[in-house]
């Protein structure tokens, strides 16, 4: 009896430790600036668990390039404007308010006084510009580092008083406030004397101690067990609160599980042992909807995604590179009326509903139906036909032998191969439906996945492929992000990378556009010059768009506050807001 | 013991004559996409209709009846299921002509062992995510399944009773050293080695070199084990007295190699091929399923089933397990006969 009792007082103490040790939010100092989230209800306690497919590499916001690593660093740090998933456009954060020069050049940015970083040191001016050094130091080499050097020259980050910071752009940058989402504020106190000895890309790894990591998220770290989970727990001195004026978040703790797959975490969502998840595909989102009322779940299909699946031709300047059978090719790819008879051929429908079971959307242009500030609705959406396939391609000197085959004009077989990642599913059917279509248009076409990182290798570097299957977009609505695409200098304009200058007119002109766009600050002014720069491509198609998918999530039916976005982070952009439905849940231990 | 031996060998040929025929016995043809009926189940087979019982089965054609063009976005499944359209009745009809296909690669013909009129669809196993009928590509991709396996055999023995012969007969250090060899082949981790033999190669290759390519390097790698069994045999027999008797009469190697000795390891080797044939069979399955094999939209058993890597289709289509099913009884087959061969080599010996 009494070995039960001490084993009994042994097990809560250690469910104890685990759990009840949540903190409890900090009553409001006088004079904190909190931001009041005048709609959101809720009510504390419990926690939920997220399987992620990998475990993170990091904790540092700063060198994190992987989804999964962003996924945990969100949680934990705080921007000082952020964009509004659920609306797509920009809130204060951290900045209560900004102004804007005239020109466009200069922001001013007042900080909330009186907030605290998760381990209680209070934010101000010193560590925005501490934070922005760190981005823009060459020798940090952060991913960020692009988006705040502006024609080679880097933003001019001053602090005016203690929670007053003036930003000199070197020109006028479009919608400049959405450069700082996703550029989290570090706490100076605890990254400088790292920063100066020169070792600032080791910080913060996953080894690191819960009390020498701080950020401005909801949460702050808790536990990391390799290879199973990190934990993070609330932030007691979080700048948010609700309708009530209670301090959020709700939830005490927020558990990462790493679980492998796709597969396991649908298994894992299935089995009650996860309670949310997102970018799920068609047939797992049907596999759970069919078992939604045993399983007792929330499912939301929020539409189609930003992201934009393409087949791309290679157009590389292969000068100086022993590929002569691909360059042989490239006659056929640099053909437009090709390029166009392929996209007649195209049958985007099947597409939507063989790949993405009819959850999803064909694409025509790089901006699809979800994007809905900045979508071209003018561009056509011609059906598939392969008779007007034949057409283009009989204009342009293209003919059939006895057997079907296409030959070109010098009478050689059209034949290539498309190459794509095999552990992507969708992509390998998409080329599978590919491959058929072209067949009826007399090609051979090959179909030849690879892994995914020889596949990247291929493309970016040795260009030693015919075709490809891609997937770009889907990280902010706004045009800017596709600057790297688009502009010909830029990083993933795939068709033809390492431009020195534009190879082509219509190259030179989308080009201009995009930069162009770039300085101007009026919203319809832009719109144009982006309708236009969508025009360009839909019409010179250097990438063959196929089709996006929906943003398709689920969570367990005691998840309140749910409202997954078509922006990434689909559904832990409100993590501060998530609660548990009912009477707190028991603390039954980490299932 | 006899009965059962005929009964294995009918099965086993018959087996391969249905694959060797595909063309004939598969009422469509393997890469046709149908996109209206992706995952289809298989098609019922029919007695009865409202006015009574008829002696010819006939089936009904599937309707989609959700997964329009345009999907509820509400909450409920979207996914394609399928109703049976009871409006027209479509007989099975044996002896028809359908798609046409090249018997045996040679003789072009239309003719098909049984059909139904279009549009009616006949798919006794369904379809896959393509609207492929699931039976063609089992039989198609059977062939290339087992003569993948059969090709990989006869490579494997004819290399290992060559090399074993030789080490078996002449010993020494040609014995030595080959067995030593045979010991690096048996302990190498040869699914990466062949990862990395394909890493190495082409992008794109066609279907009979890549075929080829796979059935080689598989046969070869598989030398090692029928060469030490042929070795042993012919070590033991080396020294019979008969062939003791025939060398003291002045038989040449070669002749007493093919009169005495070789046909002592014909049982040895039968074992062994009725034994291998699965395996590599398996083998073959193996390389598709990770990607190596032969490449869509040609069907091999093995780049079938990869598609069930993904947990939902798995648990939603059952009926593309059928290569799965097909590769398990034919391997069953091999394995009794060779069970046969083995008790009949034991009964020869005792």
């Amino acid at each position: 009896m009494k070995l039960v009792a001490r084993l009994t007082l042994h097990v809560c103490l250690f469910t104890a430790a685990c759990f009840a040790a949540a903190p409890v939010p900090e009553a409001a100092n006088p004079g904190e600036e909190l931001a009041r989230m005048a709609d959101v209800s809720g009510h504390y306690g419990g926690h939920l668990t997220i399987g992620q497919r990998s475990e993170p590499k990091t904790l540092n916001p700063v060198t994190a390039t992987d989804a999964v690593s962003r996924e945990v660093i969100g949680r934990l740090m705080g921007d000082l404007i952020e964009i509004n998933r659920s609306t797509q456009q920009i809130e204060p954060a951290l900045a209560k308010s900004w102004k804007i020069s005239p020109d466009g050049r200069t922001f001013t940015l007042q900080l909330r006084k009186g907030i605290r970083f998760s381990d209680g040191h209070p934010f101000d001016a010193d560590d925005v510009v501490f934070s922005f050094n760190v981005y823009m130091d060459e020798a940090v080499d952060s991913p960020q580092r692009d988006l705040l050097i502006i024609d080679g020259k880097p933003i001019l980050v001053t602090k005016l008083d203690q929670y007053t910071v003036r930003f000199a752009l070197p020109r006028p940058y479009a919608a400049a406030e959405r450069l700082f989402d996703g550029l989290a504020m570090l706490p100076k106190h605890l990254l400088e004397k790292q920063y100066h000895e020169g070792h600032f890309a080791q910080a913060w790894s996953l080894n690191v101690q819960a009390s020498e990591i701080a950020g401005l998220g909801p949460f702050r770290l808790k536990q990391y067990v390799p290879g199973q989970r990190v934990v993070v727990e609330r932030n007691p001195y979080y700048w948010k609160v609700d309708q009530k004026n209670q301090r959020l978040p709700y939830l005490d703790e927020l558990v990462f599980l790493f679980v492998g797959t796709e597969d396991a975490q649908v298994m894992r969502f299935e089995a009650g042992e996860t309670d949310i998840i997102s970018r799920l595909s068609s047939e797992n989102y049907n596999l759970l909807s069919r078992e939604k009322s045993r399983v007792g779940s929330q499912l939301a299909d929020m539409g189609p995604s930003l992201e934009y699946n393409f087949l791309l031709f290679n157009l590389n300047d292969l000068s100086g590179k022993k590929l002569d059978e691909v360059a042989g090719k490239q006659a056929w790819f640099r053909d437009l009326k090709f390029r166009q008879a392929i996209s007649a051929a195209v049958d985007r429908e099947s597409i939507v509903r063989l790949v993405y079971g009819a959850r999803g959307a064909a694409l025509w242009g790089n901006v699809g139906p979800g994007n809905r500030l900045w979508v071209n609705q003018t561009i056509p959406h011609p059906r598939q036909s392969a008779e007007t396939a034949r057409q283009l391609l009989k204009a342009a000197g293209y003919s059939w032998n006895a057997a079907g085959q296409l030959l070109d004009s010098a009478r050689h077989p059209v034949e290539f191969s498309i190459i794509t990642s095999s552990s992507n599913s969708q992509r390998m059917k998409m080329a599978t439906l590919l491959q058929d279509d072209l067949s009826h248009l007399g090609m051979q076409v090959h179909v030849v996945p690879l892994e995914f990182r020889a596949m990247i290798d291929r493309v970016f570097q040795s260009f030693d492929y015919d075709a490809a299957i891609m997937g770009l977009g889907g990280g902010d609505a706004d045009p800017n992000p596709e600057m790297n695409v688009w502009a010909f200098s830029g990083t993933s304009h795939l068709w033809h990378l390492r431009e020195t200058q534009p190879a082509t007119d219509w190259e030179r002109e989308l080009d201009q556009l995009m930069q162009q766009q770039m300085v101007t600050l009026d919203y319809a002014k832009r719109k144009q010059l982006y309708d236009r720069a969508q025009q360009l491509i839909a019409e010179n198609l250097p990438f063959i768009f196929l089709g996006t998918p929906n943003i398709l999530a689920g969570a367990n039916a005691h998840v309140g506050n749910f409202h997954p976005a078509v922006l990434d982070p689909y559904t832990l952009w409100n993590a501060d807001e998530l609660y548990v439905r009912g009477p707190a849940q028991e603390n039954a231990g980490i299932r | 013991m006899r009965t059962k031996t005929a009964i294995m060998v009918a099965v086993l040929a018959g087996l391969h004559v249905v694959l060797m025929f595909a063309g004939f016995f598969a009422p469509y043809d393997p890469t046709t996409q149908d996109r209206d009926l992706p995952y289809a189940p298989p098609t019922r087979l029919h007695f009865k209709d409202s006015s009574g019982f008829h002696l010819r089965p006939f089936v009904y054609a599937w309707t989609s009846v959700l997964g329009g063009d345009q999907p509820d976005s509400s909450q409920e499944s979207s996914q394609e299921s399928y109703k049976e359209d009871r409006s027209h009745e479509y007989p099975i009809r044996l002896f028809v002509s359908g798609p046409s296909y090249k018997l045996l690669g040679i003789y072009e013909t239309s003719a098909h062992l049984f059909g139904v009129a279009e549009p009616g669809k006949v798919l006794l196993f369904g379809t896959d995510g393509y609207g492929r009928d699931e039976l063609s590509r089992v039989l198609f991709g059977g062939q290339i399944s087992v003569s993948a396996g059969i090709t990989a055999t006869i490579i494997a023995l004819l290399a290992g009773s060559i090399l074993g012969i030789i080490a078996g007969y002449y010993g020494r250090w040609i014995d030595e050293s080959l067995m030593g060899l045979t010991e690096l082949f048996l302990s190498l981790p040869w699914l990466y080695f062949l990862l990395g033999v394909r890493a190495f190669l082409p992008l794109h290759l066609s279907t009979i070199r890549t075929f080829f390519l796979l059935t080689g390097v598989i046969g070869l790698i598989g030398w090692a084990r029928p060469a030490r069994l042929v070795r042993g045999v012919v070590l033991s027999s080396r020294n019979r007295n008969y062939v003791l008797a025939a060398r003291g009469f002045g038989g040449s190697d070669f002749y007493l190699l093919r009169r005495h000795i070789l046909p002592e390891t014909f049982g040895v080797l039968l074992t062994q091929a009725a034994l291998l044939v699965p395996r590599y069979i398996a083998a073959e399955v193996t390389l598709s399923f990770f990607g190596l094999g032969v490449n869509e939209p040609v069907p091999s058993w093995g780049n079938m089933l990869s598609t069930l890597q993904q947990y939902s289709v798995l648990v939603s289509y059952g009926w593309l397990l059928a290569p799965a099913c097909a590769l398990v009884i034919t391997s069953v087959i091999y394995s009794s006969l060779a069970d046969v061969f083995h008790s009949r080599l034991k009964s020869y010996s005792t």
